[in-house]
C-alpha cells in the first residue's frame, strides 16, 4: 500500500539519548571555540576562565545555582507543554504574570499573617502565570486557534500590562522610574546558606523538577498527557478528555514558569520592575529541548546554561544555540 | 524488467521479478497484498530505485531514478490513493508538472484538455473543484492527468477498490478505449474475476517472485486463484450456529453530518442482537465512516438516537460508549487507533489505564499493567521485541492485534470493526476473522464495516447495504443474491 | 483635542504612518505566505528580521550604502532559511522546533555580531536613513498625495509586491506547484516536482523577505539597531497569515490593520490623549489574537502544513 506516511527516525537506544546532547554540548563549545580562535585568543586559557568562573569559587558556584533556579522552572514549564504538543511559547509572559501577582501579594498584602506571606506569594505567582497559559489553551481547545501564535503575542502583552502597572497604578511612590514598592521583609524567600544569596527558589525548582518526574512516570494525568502528545486522536478515540488534559497541562506549566517570576522576586529584586527577566522564559525553550523534555535533563541543562551564563557573559550570547540545534535532532 | 530486486529495511519485496508489456494491451498483475505488485510498479515509475535489475523501454536501457523520468518516458501510474489537490480545479490538477512556459497559460490548457476528454470519452468540467468530484470522476482525472501528461503506459493500483459494480463497468470501457488508441496498461489487482474480464495477460506475483504468466484465452479463475494463493483456498470458516439473543444495540433513525456539513447518513435505522455479526457492505465513501465515528462517539447525530443494551447513549462521548460496553476496531489504525510513537504497553493501556487495578486515586500502578500487558501479548500472539518497544516497529498486522487485546480485554457486549483487515496480508487476515467469529460465540454482537465485500459475506449473519448514507437493503446469510448485493451498491433499489 | 484628531494633517499624518509602519508586517507575511503554502511553517521568522535588522544595519554603517545594507539582509535572511530547510526540511525534524531554534539562534547571533562590531557605546551609533521618495506630481495632489507618495522606496516596492507574490502563485508553473506541494506533497511528487527541492527555494524567498523587513526597520523606520526593534512584528506576520487565510491581499490587509493600528497609538499619543501608552502598546496585539480567533474556525491550512514528506519505504 502506498500512501502518505512520514518515515520517523527509529528509536534510539538510551545510552545515545544521553550520549546526544552530551555530544551537543562538546559540538557547542567547539563551535564556540571559533570566534576565539579567530580572535586570537586562547582556547584553553578561555574555558578554563569560563569553568572557574562558573565553579571555581564557593561565591560562583552558590551564584550558578542561584541562576539556575529560574532556568530550571522555565525549563521545566516548556518541557511539560511540548509533551502534549501544547506549543507553550509564553513562559516569558507567565512569568512576569506570577511576578506581578506576587509582588502585588508582597506589597499590599500587610493584613496577613507573616507566616503565610511567602505562601501566598507562590501560589497567587502559580495561579497568575497558570491562567496566563490556560487563555491560549482555551483558544486552542475551543476555538482552534493557533497556540504558537497566541502565547507569542500573550508575552507582548503581559510586557504592556507591567508596563502599564509599573508607570500606573503599581509605580513606587516619588519615583521616576518604572518600579513598584519593595515587598515587605515576610515576602522574602529565606536564604538558604549564610554569606550567599542561594534562595528556597533552588528548593522550589528541586522539589518541582522530582514533582514533575512523577506526574509524568506515575499518574493517569501524565499519561494521559503524553498520549495527547504523541496521538491526539488515539487519545480522543479510547475516551481521554482531551480538551480538559490540554488545560490542565497549560496550567501547570504556565504555573512553573509563574513560581519562576515570584522567586525574581521574592528573592532577588524585592520589588517589581521592567527587566525582571533576561529572556529566562525563552531560555526556557533551549533547555527544554536539550533536556530532551525529561525533567532531570531539564534541571542538568538548566544548570549547563547557568554556568556558561555566570561563567562568562560574553560566551553567554552565543550560548547554547548550537546545542539548541543537535540538542533537537 | 527484468530481474528486478528491491528489498526494504527487513524484508525482500521483488525478488528477481520480470515484467514486459506490449502496445495495446492491459496486462494484470495478479497478487495478494504484500505480493510485491505494488512495489514493482512503483519502481517502474521511478518512485522507489530498485537494488539490481534493469528496465528497458522500447528496447533501451533506462534509469528511472525519479517519477519525473518516467513520465519522461510515457509512464504514468494512478495510485490507490489519488493524488489530487481538492482545492484546485481539474484543469489545475491535470496540467501541474506540464504548464509549459513561465506563466500559466490556461487558455491553450483548457483547450489540450477538452481535445482529450473528446478523444477518449471522459468529460469533466475543467472548473470543477476536484474536491465536488465523485470518486469515479475524481479516478477519471487521474487518468486524464496522465493522457495530459502524454503517457503510452499507464499504470493502476487497485483502481476498482473504491468503485461502485457500475463505475467499474465504465472504468473497464475507458481502458478499452485507451487501448484502442495505442496505449497500454497495467492492472494491479487481487480480484480475479475483474482481471479475467479486463485483462489481455496476466502475471501472476506470490510473495516477491514471478510465479506464472498466462494469456487470458489460456486459463481460468480457479487455476488463478491457486496460482495466487498458492495453496489449498483459503479460509473455512466454521461457526456454532446458536441463535441470536437480546438486541444490545439499537440506531433509530439516524441523521449525520460530515465534516464538510454535507448529510452524509440519513434515516439511518439498525438492529444489532447479541451473537450475530452484521456487515455493512457498500463501496467506500457512502457514509461508513461517518457511521463508525458516531458509533466510536466521535461525532454527534443530528437526530436520532442510539441505545446500547437498552440505555440511550448520547453522542460525541467516546468514554460513554466505552462505559457502555463497546469495542472499536478503528478504520485508520495509525491515526486513530494507536500512538505510534509510544510502546506496546502505552497502548495497550489506552482505553483501561483509569480504572482498577490499573490505576488508583489518580497513580499509575506500572506493575499490575506490566503483567497483564505481557498476558495479552502472550494470548494474541503479538510478534514485537517486547512490551517497551514502541508500536511503530511492528507490522500491520501486530499493530492490529495490539488493538484487538486492547479493545477485546473487557468481554465486550459490542464491537464495532471498521475495515479490520485493509492492508493487511493473509496470515493476519484469518487472525483477525477467527478473532471476531470467537468473540460472536463468546456472545457479543459485532458490527462488521467493510468495503471488501467478500469478507462482509464470509463473515456476516445479516448484510445491510449503504449507498449514500440510505440503507438499500438487507438479506441474511442464506440468501445471499451477489447481483443483487451489486446493484445495492450502485443505488439501484 | 477632538479637533485635533480631525484635522487634515492629523489624518494624512495617520495614513502616511499606516503605510510606513504596515511595510515590514506586510513583507514579512508574504514571505511567510510563500514559504507555508509549500508546506513549511517558519517559525524563524522573528529571529531572521532581527537578524537582518542587525547586519543591514552593520553593512551599512561600515559602507555607508543603505542598499548594500538592504542586499546584505536579504542574503543573511537567506542563509538562516537555508539552515531552516536543511533542518525542516532535509532531516525532517519538527517544524516547530526547528523554527523556534533559528529564531533563538539568529537572535544571539544578531546580539552577537552587533556586539562585536559596535562595542557597547553609550550612545548606540546611528545611520543616515532612508528618506522617503516624494513622486513627482502625485505627491503635489492635497492630501493623498501627502499619505500615499511620500513614502519609502521600499514601501512602494513591497506594494508593488502584494500582487506580484499573488500572480507569482496563482498565475504562475511555480505557484501552481508550490500550492500542489503544500496541500499534498505527494501528488506533487508523482507528477515529478522536486518537492524538497522546491520547498528550500520558496524558504530562502522568504527568508529574504523576512531579512529586508527587518533591515527596513534599522535603516527607514529607525536609524539605529536596538534589541527589541522587531518586537514581535515576525508572530505578527504568522498570525497575519492564518488572519489571510494564505491569501497574499488578505494577509496584506491584516498587515495594515496592524500598521493602523500602531501608527493611530503614536499619533494618538502626539496629540496628548491621556491613555496610559501601555494600553496602546497592548491593542495591536490583543487585536491580533482576537482576529485569530475570529477566523481560526474556518481556516483552510494548508493540508500538507508541518510535514516533513519522505517517499515511503514500505512495500504493498
Amino acid at each position: 500500500m502506498v500512501g502518505l506516511s512520514i518515515v520517523r527516525r527509529q528509536t534510539l537506544p538510551p545510552w545515545a539519548e544521553i550520549l546526544l546532547p552530551v555530544a551537543a554540548i562538546f559540538a557547542t563549545l567547539i563551535i564556540g571555540a571559533l570566534p576565539i580562535v579567530l580572535a586570537g585568543g586562547n582556547l584553553f586559557k578561555a574555558y578554563s576562565s569560563l569553568v572557574y568562573g562558573a565553579l571555581g569559587t564557593r561565591f560562583n558556584l552558590l551564584e550558578t545555582l542561584v541562576k539556575a533556579s529560574p532556568l530550571i522552572l522555565t525549563g521545566l514549564a516548556v518541557s511539560f507543554a511540548f509533551r502534549a504538543r501544547f506549543w507553550n511559547i509564553g513562559a516569558e509572559g507567565q512569568l512576569f504574570a506570577g511576578a506581578i501577582a506576587a509582588t502585588a501579594v508582597g506589597v499590599y498584602g500587610t493584613a496577613l499573617p507573616s507566616w503565610l506571606v511567602i505562601p501566598a506569594c507562590i501560589v497567587s505567582g502559580f495561579i497568575a502565570g497558570g491562567l496566563w497559559a490556560v487563555l491560549p489553551a482555551f483558544l486552542k481547545t475551543k476555538l482552534k486557534v493557533d497556540d504558537v501564535v497566541t502565547t507569542l503575542l500573550l508575552n507582548y502583552v503581559m510586557i504592556h500590562v507591567m508596563g502599564f502597572l509599573l508607570y500606573g497604578p503599581m509605580q513606587a511612590a516619588g519615583s521616576s522610574w518604572p518600579r513598584s514598592e519593595p515587598i515587605m521583609d515576610a515576602a522574602h524567600y529565606p536564604i538558604l546558606l549564610p554569606r550567599s544569596r542561594l534562595h528556597l527558589g533552588l528548593v522550589i525548582a528541586i522539589v518541582m523538577v522530582l514533582a514533575i518526574w512523577f506526574i509524568n512516570a506515575r499518574t493517569v494525568f501524565g499519561y494521559r498527557s503524553k498520549c495527547v502528545g504523541v496521538n491526539i486522536n488515539a487519545a480522543h478515540f479510547s475516551g481521554v478528555n482531551t480538551d480538559m488534559t490540554i488545560l490542565k497541562t497549560a496550567l501547570i506549566s504556565g504555573g512553573l514558569a509563574g513560581l519562576a517570576g515570584v522567586g525574581e522576586v521574592c528573592a532577588i529584586h524585592y520589588h517589581l520592575l521592567m527587566d525582571i527577566s533576561p529572556g529566562y522564559g525563552y531560555t526556557g525553550i533551549v533547555i527544554a529541548m536539550l533536556g530532551n523534555l525529561h525533567p532531570v535533563g531539564v534541571a542538568l541543562s538548566a544548570f549547563f546554561f547557568s554556568c556558561i551564563s555566570i561563567g562568562s557573559q560574553t560566551m553567554s550570547r552565543m550560548a547554547g544555540i548550537p546545542v539548541y540545534i543537535e540538542g533537537v535532532i | 524488467m527484468v530481474d528486478i530486486t528491491k528489498r526494504f529495511v527487513d524484508v525482500v519485496a521483488n525478488d528477481k521479478v520480470s515484467f514486459s508489456l506490449f502496445p495495446n494491451e492491459v496486462c494484470a498483475l495478479l497478487g495478494e497484498n504484500g505480493a510485491g505488485k505494488t512495489t514493482l510498479m512503483n519502481i517502474l515509475f521511478g518512485y522507489y530505485l530498485c537494488d539490481s535489475g534493469e528496465i528497458r523501454i522500447y528496447g533501451r536501457i533506462v534509469r528511472l531514478g525519479s517519477p519525473k523520468d518516467a513520465i519522461a518516458h510515457g509512464i504514468s501510474m494512478i495510485h490507490q490513493h489519488f493524488t489530487l489537490v481538492p482545492s484546485q480545479s481539474v484543469l489545475e490538477n491535470a496540467m501541474i508538472g506540464v504548464e509549459g512556459g513561465f506563466f500559466l497559460d490556461k487558455k491553450k490548457a483548457r483547450k489540450r484538455l477538452l481535445e482529450i476528454e473528446k478523444q477518449f470519452g471522459l468529460d469533466l468540467d475543467p472548473d470543477a473543484m476536484a474536491f465536488t468530484l465523485t470518486i469515479g470522476q475524481q479516478q477519471k482525472l487521474e487518468i486524464l492527468k496522465a493522457l495530459y501528461r502524454e503517457a503510452k503506459i499507464l499504470i493502476m493500483d487497485e483502481p476498482t477498490a473504491v468503485l461502485a459494480p457500475i463505475e467499474t463497468r465504465e472504468l473497464f470501457a475507458t481502458l478499452r478505449t485507451l487501448v484502442d488508441n495505442g496505449r497500454s496498461v497495467v492492472f494491479i489487482s487481487h480480484k480475479l474475476n475483474e482481471v479475467m474480464e479486463i485483462s489481455d495477460r496476466i502475471l501472476v506475483l506470490r510473495e516477491g517472485k514471478n510465479v506464472a504468466e498466462r494469456k487470458k484465452s489460456e486459463t481460468r479463475v480457479q487455476e488463478l486463484a491457486s496460482l495466487m494463493v498458492g495453496r489449498e483456498i483459503l479460509e473455512s470458516l466454521q461457526c456454532s450456529d446458536s441463535a441470536a439473543g437480546n438486541t444490545v444495540l439499537q440506531l433509530k433513525n439516524l441523521r449525520v453530518r460530515n465534516s464538510k456539513g454535507v448529510v452524509a447518513l440519513d434515516g439511518f435505522s439498525l438492529d444489532l442482537r447479541e451473537r450475530e455479526i452484521v456487515g455493512i457492505a457498500g463501496v467506500s465513501g457512502n457514509g461508513q465512516t461517518e457511521l463508525s465515528e458516531l458509533l466510536f462517539g466521535i461525532r454527534r447525530p443530528e437526530e436520532g438516537s442510539i441505545v446500547l443494551d437498552g440505555k440511550e447513549v448520547p453522542g460525541g462521548s467516546p468514554s460513554a460508549m466505552i462505559r457502555a460496553g463497546m469495542a472499536r476496531i478503528p478504520e485508520d489504525r495509525i491515526s486513530t487507533g494507536v500512538c505510534m510513537d509510544l510502546s506496546v504497553m502505552d497502548n495497550m493501556i489506552l482505553v483501561d489505564h483509569c480504572r482498577e487495578p490499573f490505576s488508583k486515586l489518580g497513580l499509575i500502578n506500572g506493575r499490575e499493567i506490566r503483567s497483564w500487558v505481557l498476558d495479552r501479548v502472550r494470548d494474541f500472539q503479538v510478534k514485537t521485541d517486547g512490551v517497551d518497544a514502541p508500536v511503530k516497529s511492528l507490522s500491520g498486522g501486530n499493530l492490529q492485534k495490539v488493538i484487538l487485546a486492547r479493545e477485546l480485554a473487557g468481554q465486550p457486549k459490542i464491537i464495532i470493526a471498521c475495515q479490520p483487515t485493509r492492508g493487511l496480508d493473509v496470515g493476519a487476515m484469518e487472525y483477525v476473522h477467527q478473532a471476531i467469529l470467537r468473540q460472536k460465540e463468546r456472545g457479543a454482537g459485532i458490527l462488521l464495516i467493510s468495503d471488501d465485500l467478500d469478507e462482509v459475506l464470509l463473515l456476516c449473519d445479516r448484510v445491510i447495504v449503504i449507498y449514500e448514507g440510505r440503507i438499500m437493503g438487507e438479506l441474511c446469510s442464506d440468501g445471499i443474491d451477489r447481483e443483487r448485493i451489486g446493484l445495492w451498491m450502485s443505488g439501484v433499489a | 483635542m477632538m479637533a485635533d484628531i480631525f484635522s487634515a494633517s492629523f489624518i494624512t499624518g495617520l495614513i502616511g504612518a499606516t503605510l510606513r509602519m504596515s511595510t515590514p508586517i506586510i513583507l514579512a507575511t508574504l514571505g511567510e505566505i510563500i514559504t507555508e503554502r509549500a508546506g513549511v511553517l517558519n517559525l524563524g521568522i522573528e529571529g531572521i528580521m532581527l537578524f537582518g535588522a542587525a547586519s543591514g544595519f552593520l553593512a551599512t554603517l561600515a559602507t555607508g550604502n543603505l542598499w548594500f545594507g538592504i542586499l546584505m539582509a536579504a542574503l543573511s535572511g537567506v542563509l538562516l532559511a537555508l539552515l531552516m530547510s536543511f533542518l525542516a526540511v532535509n532531516l525532517g525534524l519538527s517544524q516547530h522546533v526547528a523554527g523556534l531554534g533559528i529564531t533563538i539562534f539568529a537572535s544571539g547571533l544578531a546580539m552577537f555580531i552587533y556586539r562585536k562590531a559596535v562595542g557597547s557605546p553609550v550612545v548606540p551609533p546611528t545611520v543616515h536613513p532612508f528618506s522617503p521618495l516624494a513622486i513627482p506630481f502625485l505627491s503635489d495632489i492635497p492630501f493623498i498625495g501627502e499619505s500615499f507618495f511620500k513614502q519609502y522606496f521600499l514601501t512602494y516596492i513591497t506594494w508593488a509586491l502584494i500582487p506580484l507574490v499573488s500572480i507569482f502563485l496563482f498565475r504562475t508553473r511555480f505557484g501552481l506547484r508550490i500550492r500542489t506541494m503544500g496541500q499534498n506533497p505527494f501528488a506533487a511528487d508523482t507528477v515529478g516536482v522536486n518537492v524538497n527541492r522546491t520547498r528550500t527555494i520558496c524558504l530562502a524567498i522568504g527568508g529574504a523577505l523576512f531579512g529586508v523587513a527587518g533591515a527596513f526597520l534599522t535603516l527607514a523606520h529607525q536609524n539605529m539597531f536596538l534589541i527589541d526593534v522587531v518586537g514581535g512584528r515576525g508572530w505578527i506576520a504568522i498570525a497575519m497569515t492564518i488572519f489571510g487565510n494564505w491569501n497574499p491581499l488578505m494577509g496584506s490587509l491584516g498587515g495594515l490593520m496592524f500598521g493602523f493600528l500602531d501608527a493611530l497609538q503614536l499619533r494618538l499619543q502626539s496629540v496628548g490623549i491621556h491613555l496610559p501608552i501601555h494600553v496602546f502598546l497592548m491593542i495591536p496585539y490583543l487585536m491580533t489574537i482576537v482576529a485569530l480567533v475570529g477566523v481560526s474556525r474556518k481556516a483552510t491550512v494548508p493540508a500538507g502544513l508541518l510535514k516533513p514528506y519522505r517517499r515511503e519505504e514500505k512495500g504493498g
